[in-house]
């Protein structure tokens, strides 16, 4: 009989300092090519981030969940008509089609004097995965915690979003707050991360500097009800202050708001 | 100027070099999105085939942006050396393909005449090339800086060490430093990505860098890749240094997107010289580009973005920079789609880095919403380490857990050398030999548990409590 064959393979002798950190450390070698295991788990990940950019976001079907739970709701769409057409060309997800400006502009907002207008919307941005998770939980914990005075205008549901289509949007419901709810571009360890990005006096060609950003919204990052807490923080300040972006931020004190910064690596 | 075309009965125009130039470019998202790129195959080769008998001369006369609007390309004028310039000024586009292609232009021939290559002619030839030419003349190039150890020597290839943490945990970037260094990474440079802009945060990177070089006696170089205005200020309160990083572009308004300008590279540069942290050189910039950056700022003033790019390693090539990395798919797919468009970038970038004398290195990497893979990076990495680039990224595992998205590896940095036959730096390669992580025949050896880097790691990494841990 043969006796059972030593591995292939030997482990790193450093596996204890990977519970510094979650990143891919003492992966081992063949040769000087990643062991099979490591290449197949690497490649899910990558496949589950692709999946969470390209897999459609059923909207009629969260749309009737938010009903359920008490939201109006209303769809609308970008001019970006496909998602190559969403990646190639990205302010056409910061534009809503006509057909949705219309329905938009038929809705004739009433607020009550003295009332807070806030509009909430929620994007596919580039995770879908990131919406279908966490948009309907988070915005039930959002709702709880509103002030009684202000008014909270429909959840708009957008399909192929940027997060600057909130600013048009918000602008033709005259909200005084917008705050959309958009998915992360996906990682490796988070192909459902969300963010939230807050708007005050909403119009088209608002800049990035204008916004305030809460990411990592997701299982192992940021929790719906901090999340939601420093939402409404952010709002009241921006109300209080009549602004929101950058200034804010610098005297927020709040930790973890970072400012939008999509190329942090090109600095 | 207009340029004009013909072919058969077909006319084709062109409105200026600027347009000439964009119309020539291969393929890609972000010549399509800027609305500069050519209408159809034909116009593409028409553009070219009308590029290859403009003359060099005639770049330093049709400027892409006026002379006194932008302060890069007055730099690009006011130190164009006519001397080197004499070899190639006869010359051109076309002719200077050929000229680069044939044996008897060598290295020693390409450095000296690189100062007098501007960045919109190593653009332009670049666009009559095919990926192979851009692999063949790019291999032909020599640039060879110095800090601690000495980079860019033939028959090596570098590696900067990206060990980068979400919340720039001391434990966790050390451990991907420990991660790295074992499997003989880390020779361009020790490179963190902060995710904070905290000084303090900064502060106790570059110490933590600094006594691992110190402790373990690596032949190599920290730097922390914050806004340059940090690292002054860290220079002023004495923080040990290394290398002094920035993103640069190649347009002035670009630049200023950034919030830096040539005058406060120049103030950084001078800070950094003055800690004199070299041992073997004082190549003490560090520098990265990428395609896709002007336009991304609004700032690429109807230039294609190749040459935009190519404009920036002139910004570079100023400041003797030790690393410069054209981090090529970074930015998304709006400006490099697909796999097809990645390799190409990569290699243009490279070539026309190397002509211009600066030291070029890739991160080959992607996001996830590009229509690109590892396999993309297999081929980019290995044809760039063809070409002879000049370092690569080494993160754990391809995944940059901090900036969420793929580069190379450890594992593919071991990869290259097995395959290209190539070294790493010398000094460092001593010390890798000094500590028994490579042997004599320059493989990378298994370690044991008792292996001096493993045993000694410093104390306080290992106790030290993290905000996030105490909760």
């Amino acid at each position: 009989m043969r006796k059972p064959d030593k591995p292939i393979l030997s482990r790193d002798p450093w596996q204890q300092l990977k519970r510094f950190t979650r990143a891919r450390i003492a992966l081992g070698r063949a040769g000087s090519s990643l062991p099979t295991r490591e290449l197949l788990d690497f490649t899910l990940s990558h496949a589950m981030a692709r999946d969470a950019v390209h897999l459609a976001l059923n909207e009629t079907a969260l749309a009737q969940e938010l009903e359920e739970q008490g939201f109006s709701t209303q769809l609308v769409h970008s001019k970006a008509f496909d998602r190559m057409s969403y990646l190639l060309r990205p302010d056409y997800g910061r534009q809503l089609n006509e057909q949705s400006r219309r329905q938009l502009q038929a809705i004739k907002p009433v607020i009550p004097s003295g009332a807070v207008n806030l509009v909430i919307v929620v994007g596919d941005g580039l995770s879908s995965l990131a919406i279908e998770r966490h948009a309907k939980p988070l915005l039930i914990e959002i709702k709880k915690n509103i002030p009684e005075q202000w008014k909270l205008g429909p959840v708009v549901i957008a399909s192929q979003a940027r997060v600057a289509l909130a600013d048009e949007i918000g602008e033709l419901l005259a909200a005084d707050i917008v705050a959309i709810l958009i998915g992360e571009r996906p990682g490796l360890r988070s192909p459902d991360s969300l963010s939230i990005y807050i708007t005050y006096a909403p119009r088209v060609g608002c800049s990035d500097a204008d916004r305030n950003c809460i990411s990592n919204i997701c299982s192992e990052g940021l929790s719906y009800v901090t999340a939601a807490k420093k939402l409404l923080w952010l709002a009241k300040e921006a109300i209080r202050r009549k602004l929101s972006g950058v200034a804010l931020k610098d005297e927020g004190g709040l930790q973890e708001i970072a400012v939008i910064d999509q190329h942090r690596k090109l600095l | 100027m207009v340029y004009r075309f013909s072919i058969g009965a077909f006319r084709y125009q062109f409105n200026g070099l600027k347009d000439l130039l964009a119309k020539a470019s291969p393929a890609r998202s972000g010549d399509c999105l800027a609305g500069v790129a050519a209408e159809t195959y034909a116009e593409r080769v028409a553009a070219r085939m009308c590029l290859a008998e403009v003359p060099l001369t005639r770049f330093l006369e049709e400027l892409l942006i006026p002379y006194e609007e932008d302060e890069v390309t007055r730099l690009i004028i006011d130190t164009h050396d006519k001397q080197a310039f004499s070899e190639i000024s006869h010359l051109t586009v076309g002719d200077f393909r050929d000229w680069l292609l044939i044996d008897s232009t060598d290295f020693v021939i390409l450095k000296r005449v690189a100062a007098g290559i501007t960045p919109e002619m190593a653009a332009a030839v670049c666009k009559l090339m095919r990926n192979q030419d851009l692999i063949l003349v790019a291999k032909k190039c020599q640039v060879i800086t110095a800090f601690r150890d000495t980079i860019g020597l033939p028959g090596r290839l570098s590696v900067r060490l990206q060990p980068n943490h979400p919340t720039d945990d001391v434990r966790g970037i050390a451990a991907s430093i420990l991660d790295g260094l074992l499997y003989g990474s880390g020779d361009a440079v020790i490179g963190i990505n902060p995710s904070s802009d905290s000084l303090l945060a900064m502060r106790d990177l570059y110490y933590l860098v600094d006594e691992i070089i110190q402790r373990y006696d690596i032949p190599t170089q920290s730097c922390i890749l914050t806004h340059v205005t940090n690292q002054i200020q860290l220079i002023e309160k004495n923080i040990p240094v290394d290398l002094v990083f920035q993103s640069i572009a190649g347009t002035e308004k670009a630049n200023k997107h950034f919030g830096i300008d040539l005058s406060l590279l120049h103030e950084a540069r001078s800070a950094a010289l003055s800690l004199n942290r070299g041992t073997v050189g004082n190549n003490v910039m560090y520098f990265e580009t990428g395609q896709g950056s002007a336009l991304s700022a609004d700032a690429n003033f109807g230039i294609d973005q190749q040459t935009c790019e190519a404009r920036a390693y002139a910004v570079a090539r100023h400041f003797s920079p030790l690393l410069t990395n054209t981090v090529v798919g970074f930015i998304g797919p709006e400006y490099l789609y697909d796999g097809k468009q990645l390799i190409r970038a990569g290699l243009e970038d490279h070539l026309c880095g190397k002509l211009l004398g600066v030291p070029l290195g890739c991160d080959v990497c992607y996001t996830n919403h590009a229509e690109i893979d590892q396999d993309d990076v297999d081929t980019l990495m290995t044809l760039l380490a063809a070409a002879g680039v000049t370092f690569i990224m080494g993160v754990p595992g391809a995944d940059d857990i901090m900036l969420n998205y793929q580069s190379t590896s450890f594992h593919d940095a071991l990869y290259l050398r097995k395959v290209m036959g190539l070294g790493v730096a010398p000094e460092f390669e001593q010390w890798l030999k000094r500590v028994n992580i490579m042997n004599d025949q320059g493989e990378i050896q298994p370690v044991e548990p008792a292996h001096p880097l493993l045993q000694g790691i410093p104390e306080h990494l290992l106790t030290f409590k993290t905000p996030n841990e105490k909760a």
